[in-house]
């Protein structure tokens, strides 16, 4: 069935048709359907992974992903969201851990069970190489994972794909936690201000300035030097 | 790609893109500022507020989209509903899951109090995870929380409560080393230097990007660390009211399960409120950059419990939200990307205000040039100005914007807009409340027992919050509220009967006012259906008028 109308779009939430006007994202086209979102609907910015749909289109049998609040309808959209998955996280500690080659596979043994198939890869709505930062994560090169894992908004798409039930999200964010804490340098200037801080070193000039009139603060705000 | 009707426009733009590459455009005198914002500002618009009938604020003018709010009656009836006996007994509740709640969180549980998190999706599901650009903090040689001091408070148009701001800044550097402890990615150089920079309004460069998923970053890396902590919480869970006691103490709170409907409630000794902005009610008809749980819930069910608020008469409208295309309308364009170089610039490819004044102020100057000099741009009904992308690539190479800025490459690129090659349409966005419940800096507020912080809290920022000093506040707060809270309840030996009087006495006050009975309030979730599907959302049907 097509639509005559042309602003209008048939899609198929769940298998069921609604018509709903052509220009929308998958994610307005649900509420114009008359669906209230309880889950499957976060930021509605592309940011927080919680609107991840899979669908087909008409005559095709290739299934693609998109996150709903982020893609516009296409006629004939068949639609499904996958608003939970029981992923697996491994609870650390992390201020005990040891940046070593073998603590991913000790925390997330199953990414050694990967087959390099590249489901994860191919799903991921925001183009990340999910499985090239799982096989760094096996040899335990965790700046290679940050760099390639960073831009994950953990929607969980590779996991629902990966036929080793490997959670590839978690497994990323805690080689980049790892990364973060133990691998990259602390902020030298951070040690000195933290000094500074404990030596209540600018104590008085904020006290002085809590105590400024409103016309003192303006005539400092307007002196006040800006870094080029 | 853009169609036809914008390529005359964008030829304007690219004409004069060479001159305004090294050109400085002169910054604005406070007076200057002043006289734009009273004349463009959406706050000094006139008819769009109201005094507040009712309560600790009466008299007091807020957006009618607020008042609506507080003048509306609970969605549990006292003359009907029976208190049901607690479910769960807590040290402390914090209601709210994004990055002040779960901060609170992990502190009170470091503290170790017996602490429960209760939130309406999913935790992380926060207007936390949206930002983008940066956290603001004084730690480098030539800078200090004195002269971030000044930046806020200048910022804030010098009306910002001076204890929470001197918290705000002194607690900053301790705030960078706790997130680079807890694995927070910052951009560095291999030395570990942070490479910062400006945001609008600030005199150092004190903005600490993770690329431009800067909230994001830090927010997985905090519930991650809860979810290690392994602390107790709900989703899908929202908060209806308070409960107070006998003398008027918080002492918990009415819950009801989003999925089926159980009401419930949470004995606590303490409260914490960390349910975040109001974006979602489209103040004035603004789109939002906010988050879909951004409904101003803690907002009412503090006033009603009797807490006063502050500043909720003054909204943020990020100046460049997105003008086009439309199904991505109003979300966000990070601060960063003038911070990175790229220019406003009207119609006619010319600057009308210098990039990185406070967000106030742009916003205004905006306003401006669309509906008082005409020069917006004419095929975008909505309104709108470009915002020079490609001259960011042309200041510090190609490749800048992928790795500066991969989400909002992303955010346009789905739409078919290359901003490395193409300048893209904005125009203000409801962005930040810079009000809300008024604490002191730990957090409490003047019900005893209930704390409140992160964007639901008011003071800190004035009118007008500066870019960065929200990811700060919910981190500074969020970490005060938690010790201090979880320490309150350590020492409280006894929790009293959790009653609902106070909503009883509420509704008289709202009867007495002549405020209709259908009004209802919170609202937890926005509703985007179309009209004829509106009504009682089904996990509340069952309760009775």
């Amino acid at each position: 069935m097509t639509t005559k109308d042309k602003s209008l779009a048939t899609i198929y939430i769940m298998g069921k048709e609604y018509k709903v006007p052509g220009s929308l994202t998958i994610l307005q086209a649900i509420e114009a359907s008359g669906f209230l979102f309880v889950r499957g609907c976060g930021c509605r910015g592309g940011f927080c992974g919680a609107c991840s749909t899979v669908y087909r289109t008409k005559d095709s049998y290739k299934l693609k992903v998109a996150l709903a609040c982020q893609t516009k309808i296409e006629d004939g959209m068949y639609l499904a969201q996958i608003p939970f998955y029981p992923g697996n996280k491994a609870t650390h500690n992390l201020s005990k851990i040891k940046p070593t080659t073998e603590t991913l596979c000790m925390l997330y043994p199953e990414i050694m069970r990967c087959i390099s198939c590249g489901s994860c890869t191919k799903v991921c709505p925001q183009d990340i190489k999910v499985m090239d930062y799982i096989n760094a994560a096996i040899r335990g090169d965790y700046k290679k994972i940050a760099e390639l894992s960073f831009d994950c908004i953990m929607c969980g798409l590779c996991a629902t794909r990966c036929p080793a039930e490997i959670v590839q999200y978690n497994v990323a964010l805690a080689a980049r936690r790892i990364y973060g804490a133990y691998v990259m340098k602390k902020a030298p200037h951070l040690d000195k201000r933290l000094e500074d801080m404990q030596a209540k070193k600018f104590l008085t000039e904020i006290e002085t300035l809590m105590k400024s009139s409103t016309d003192q603060l303006k005539e400092r705000y307007t002196k006040r030097e800006l870094e080029k | 790609m853009y169609s036809k009707e914008f390529q005359e426009s964008i030829k304007k733009v690219e004409a004069t893109r060479k001159e305004r590459l090294n050109q400085d455009f002169p910054k604005l005198s406070l007076a200057e500022r002043s006289v734009l914002l009273e004349a463009y500002h959406p706050d000094y618009k006139k008819g769009t507020m109201r005094e507040i009938l009712i309560g600790a604020n009466k008299d007091d003018k807020t957006p009618h989209e607020f008042a609506d709010l507080f003048e509306a009656y609970s969605h549990i009836n006292p003359d009907n509903f029976i208190v049901p006996a607690p479910k769960y007994e807590t040290d402390v509740l914090i209601i709210g899951g994004g990055g002040a709640g779960v901060t609170a969180a992990i502190i009170a549980n470091q503290a170790k109090a017996d602490v429960f998190l209760v939130t309406k999706l999913r935790i992380a599901d926060a207007n936390t995870t949206m930002a983008q650009g940066g956290i603001q903090a004084a730690d480098k040689a030539n800078d200090s929380p004195a002269i971030h001091y000044l930046d806020v408070v200048g910022g804030g148009g010098f009306h910002n409560i001076p204890e929470l701001v001197q918290a705000l800044v002194n607690d900053g550097p301790e705030i960078i080393r706790w997130l680079e402890d807890l694995g927070v990615i910052f951009d560095k150089a291999p030395d570990g230097t942070m490479l910062s920079i400006h945001g609008g309004g600030t005199s150092r460069k004190r903005m600490h990007p993770c690329r431009d998923y800067t909230g994001a970053e830090i927010m997985r890396c905090l519930k991650d660390e809860f979810l290690d902590q392994k602390i107790k919480y709900l989703e899908y869970t929202g908060a209806l009211d308070l409960l107070t006691d006998k003398n008027g103490n918080c002492v918990g709170a009415v819950l009801v399960n989003m999925e089926n409907g159980e009401i419930f409630t949470v004995k606590a000794k303490t409260t914490i409120i960390a349910t975040g902005g109001a974006g979602q009610l489209h103040i004035q008809g603004f789109p939002t950059s906010n988050h879909y749980g951004a409904t101003a819930d803690g907002l009412v069910i503090g006033y009603r419990a009797g807490a006063k608020l502050a500043f909720l008469d003054t909204i943020q409208y990020h100046p460049t939200g997105v003008g086009y295309p439309e199904q991505i309308l109003g979300q966000l364009i990070t601060e960063k990307v003038r911070g990175v170089g790229a220019q406003l610039v009207n119609a006619d490819g010319e600057r009308f205000i210098y990039d990185l004044e406070t967000r106030d102020v742009v916003a205004s100057a905006i306003i401006r040039e669309v509906q008082d000099r005409k020069k917006g741009i004419a095929s975008v009904a909505s309104g709108g100005v470009w915002l020079d992308t490609p001259l960011i690539e042309m200041k510090s190479g190609s490749g800048t914007i992928l790795k500066q800025l991969p989400a909002m490459y992303r955010q346009f690129i789905k739409f078919g807009i290359d901003m490395t090659k193409e300048p893209v349409i904005t125009y203000p966005t409801q962005h930040y409340q810079n009000g809300g419940i008024l604490c002191t800096e730990f957090g409490e507020t003047n019900v005893p027992g209930l704390y409140v912080v992160g964007e639901a809290s008011g003071g800190v920022h004035g009118r007008n919050r500066l870019m960065g000093n929200s990811l700060l506040d919910i981190l500074v707060f969020g970490r005060r509220a938690g010790k201090y809270a979880a320490e309150q309840a350590t020492k409280t030996k006894q929790v009293n009967e959790g009653t609902i009087e106070h909503i009883k006495k509420y509704h008289q006050e709202l009867e007495k006012a002549g405020v209709p009975r259908e009004r209802k309030s919170p609202i937890l979730l926005p509703d985007y259906r179309p009209q004829e599907f509106k009504g009682k959302y089904s996990f509340l049907s069952h309760l009775k008028d």
